[in-house]
């Protein structure tokens, strides 16, 4: 069972100006789940390319199943068995679940038609094989991500795939869909498939790996049995030093109240929401995604209007602002989505940063580059982000720098209040603890500041006051002793059906 | 350290085939780089060249729009017979706030109700063609008294030697790309392009952005009018056929991607001179005018080839 389906040696990778990996060497055994952690940047996403044969490697060899090959395609890479399941699913929204999982191999009968029958019944073995609950003939588009990932890896399975690359899966699951994708896992493990798996939850990778592979700056720093080692050691790892602790929690010290709001409604999103934040204080709202807490903190910020609902703004009653007069009062929002609401891709870090001001660094409406060019300086040296100058667009930078610029973008005016919406959602451990770091500090700076995570240990872990949300209402406060994960979890869980019933009342 | 061919091809590659294009017709033809013949090619591009200016607005938004040929047939017409009732000044007030109106109909149903952009323009041409043939009674329409009129100097005069359309077109160009390079307006117009919720987000009005880049392709269809007017000192009801492709083309041909988010005036003026330029090199040469045609299809396709194989290039880099 032990035997080696893929290694990779001396493998060197260069993109003008970076070593993307650096004379890497690992291999995966069949029915072996491997762990590839490292920061953003580490070169994790490029070594997955290169052996989904989406990238030509410089330089290095890579032995699949005891013969040396070449992976040109990702085409070439599946017909030998190898597959990639991106963190972004790549599938047709219109087509079945059957004909996404054949697709570019539709069985076809004598005459060329498309043999329909064989289609879905093979489809429905493999979607079956993994245990799944919906048929091959759903569209895509109905199913959820959980059940669409599904989909995907059922390719592994119909193709007979023997290496199964997962990037970052669980990173839209509930928790009872992640259980079901660790089955699933176990299940191709079981079945002698070599399984590669990326991610940055620490808690994931000690559940379910037999070995870790770290990277850092591209080079391997190690590969180490799971069960041989914990966070810290891992932690130190990839970033070379200690963690000297992994939350930050700003010194209680609270002023004037920032913000409240009274009955805040929005028909079929939420209902009846009241909620205030103080100077210096760091609340956390705590919800299962779909909750209404994004929403919520929109509706604040004036992206949507509400339907009721009163908004007092330190200390007078204010009406519900649109986005610009929000953020001239002193609001920032650090939305969910970095790539679709926090940035322009194609800009530099100048021009992102600098968006939500324009009127600050204009002069009679004329934009002013200079002082647009020092406010990059300042905040690229503050955060330290890695980018090669103010006009590099943001898309070529990693998940990590692109959040600081959303950060920087949201901080260099000066905010009265900061919300950010799950700052840490897909980034690395090192990346992680600066946030967190920097929150504690605008809260000891006497901002008040709004933390939406669907992470428990991070809500706790920062926040001096949690709130949590269920189903469009607030289910619970908690703060001091009251503040622990059973409570927390309880209040999650209670306000469900008690919101049904008050429905029919 | 090695040269970035690839690089160096996507940025300049188009400049570069279209030296070779300009040496090759000027080593075969003597008058052909001539200052004389240089300003009768500019000349020629003005009037295109106007309306580009401001189309160029409404392609960085990540819009398009296909009513300004007609748009121009109709202003032309509006232009030509108020001067024959207003006199000169009213009529040029007039064809300017009609362009505006025209503008803000399209700017209201793309930017603030959200219609394709595609759809209410092209419906927009098939109006303005039945309100030109309304207007004019489908008789063209000629100045009456043109000796006597000043207004002949958008189209036929000159300053210094230099034609006025000319100075017209690149002094607009000056202001037109300060007003999107340098203002606040200019930049939310990149970010609407680049990315419109990011836009909202950060408390930019998307639909009044879109709303006001549509008033400028309105604006300089106006501008493009009045010229066209002064220099035939008439109208016919299909005078402004076609435009919308050939200042479409321009900008393509420039490197403007119609995805939105990038572009800028100096490259839609490069494009729409490099058209002209091999409108009028081909013509020198000796080739039928369907020639024309065809090589600028053949230029456009290329530069959209040249375009997709550089982002294909940062892919597999």
């Amino acid at each position: 069972m032990n035997q080696t389906v893929l290694s990779v040696s001396g493998i060197t990778k260069t993109f003008p100006g970076v070593r993307a990996l650096d004379d890497v060497s690992f291999d995966i055994r069949a029915g072996e789940v491997h762990a590839l952690v490292g920061e953003n940047g580490a070169g994790k996403s490029t070594l997955m390319k290169v052996l989904a044969g989406l990238y030509k490697p410089d330089s290095g060899e890579i032995v699949h199943r005891g013969e040396a090959v070449r992976l040109t395609s990702p085409l070439e890479a599946r017909n030998r068995g190898i597959l990639l399941i991106h963190q972004e699913l790549s599938l047709s929204p219109e087509l079945s679940a059957a004909e996404n999982i054949y697709l570019g191999a539709w069985p076809t009968n004598r005459l060329g038609v498309l043999d329909k029958r064989k289609l879905r019944a093979d489809a429905q073995a493999a979607l079956d094989a993994l245990g799944c609950d919906f048929g091959a003939t759903a569209r895509v588009g109905t199913l959820s991500i959980a059940r669409q990932q599904m989909v995907e890896i059922a390719r592994a399975q119909a193709f007979n795939a023997n290496l199964v690359i997962f990037d970052e899966p669980t990173a839209s699951l509930t928790e009872g869909e992640k259980v079901q994708l660790f089955q699933t896992i176990e299940r191709l493990r079981a079945a002698g498939v070599g399984i590669v798996y990326i991610s940055h939850k620490m808690d994931e990778i000690f559940e379910i790996t037999d070995r870790i592979t770290v990277l850092r700056d591209g080079a391997v720093q190690g590969t180490v049995e799971t069960r041989d080692t914990g966070i810290a050691e891992i932690t130190r790892m990839m970033i070379g030093r200690d963690l000297d602790s992994y939350f930050h929690r700003a010194r209680a010290d609270f002023g004037a109240e920032t913000l409240r709001v009274e009955g805040l409604t929005k028909a079929g999103l939420f209902r009846d929401v009241s909620f205030s934040v103080r100077e210096g204080e760091v609340l956390g709202l705590y919800g299962l995604v779909g909750a209404g807490r994004s929403e919520v903190v929109e509706t604040i910020f004036g992206i949507r209007k509400p339907d009721a609902g009163r908004l007092f703004w330190r200390g007078e009653e204010t009406a519900f602002p649109k986005p610009r007069k929000a953020i001239e009062i002193g609001m920032a929002l650090v939305p969910e989505s970095r790539k679709e609401q926090g940035l322009i891709l194609g800009m530099g870090g100048r021009q992102n940063i600098t968006l939500p001001h324009l009127r600050l660094f204009s002069r009679l409406r004329v934009m002013q580059e200079r002082q647009e060019r020092a406010v990059f300086d300042r905040y690229r040296e503050r955060l330290s982000i890695k980018t090669t100058g103010p006009e590099q667009p943001v898309s070529l930078l990693s998940g990590g720098n692109q959040q600081k610029f959303v950060l920087a973008k949201w901080l260099c005016a000066e905010p009265k209040l900061v919300i950010l919406d799950e700052p840490t959602r897909g980034i690395d451990v090192g990346s992680k603890s600066a946030i967190h770091e920097l929150i504690a500090g605008l809260a000891e700076q006497g901002l008040a500041v709004i933390v939406i995570s669907s992470e428990m240990p991070e809500v706790l872990g920062v926040s001096h006051r949690v709130l949590t949300m269920s189903e469009g209402r607030v289910a619970g406060e908690f703060s001091g002793d009251s503040m622990t994960e059973q409570n927390l979890i309880e209040a999650v869980s209670r306000q469900a059906p008690a919101a049904v019933e008050s429905e029919v009342a | 350290m090695t040269i970035n061919w690839r690089g160096l091809l996507q940025r300049h590659g188009l400049i570069l085939a279209f030296g070779l294009f300009l040496a090759g017709v000027a080593l075969g033809n003597d008058a052909f780089l001539t200052p004389g013949n240089i300003l009768d090619v500019l000349r020629q591009v003005s009037i295109t060249g106007l309306i580009a200016l401001g189309v160029t607005f409404v392609v960085v938004t990540g819009r398009l729009d296909l009513s300004v040929g007609s748009m121009l047939t109709l202003l032309t017409v509006i232009v030509v017979d108020q001067h024959n009732t207003l006199g000169p000044g009213l009529a040029i007030l007039c064809t300017l706030l009609a362009g505006l109106a025209i503008g803000a109909w399209n700017g209201l149903l793309v930017g603030y109700l959200g219609f394709n952009a595609l759809i209410v323009t092209l419906a927009m041409l098939s109006l303005l063609n039945g309100v030109t043939l309304w207007y004019s009674g489908g008789s063209n329409v000629n100045v009456v008294g043109a000796d006597q009129s000043w207004f002949g100097v958008f189209g036929r005069g000159s300053v210094a030697g230099i034609p006025v359309p000319v100075i017209l077109f690149l002094g607009s160009a000056g202001a037109a790309s300060f007003l999107l390079r340098r203002t606040v307006f200019g930049r939310s117009v990149y970010a609407v392009g680049g990315n419109q919720v990011t836009s909202v987000f950060s408390g930019i009005d998307a639909r009044l952005t879109v709303f006001c880049a549509y008033l400028l392709s309105g604006l300089a269809t106006a501008l493009a009018a009045v010229v066209m007017g002064s220099r035939v000192m008439g109208a016919q009801n299909t005078i402004g056929q076609g435009y919308e492709l050939t200042v479409l083309a321009g900008i393509i041909l420039g490197g403007t991607s119609l995805m939105g988010g990038s572009g800028s005036i100096w490259r839609t003026v490069i494009g729409i001179a490099m058209l002209g330029f091999i409108q009028n090199g081909l013509l020198l040469m000796g080739f039928p005018y369907y020639v024309q045609w065809l090589v600028t299809w053949a230029i456009i396709i290329a530069a959209v080839w040249i375009d997709l194989a550089a982002k294909r290039g940062k892919v597999f880099a």
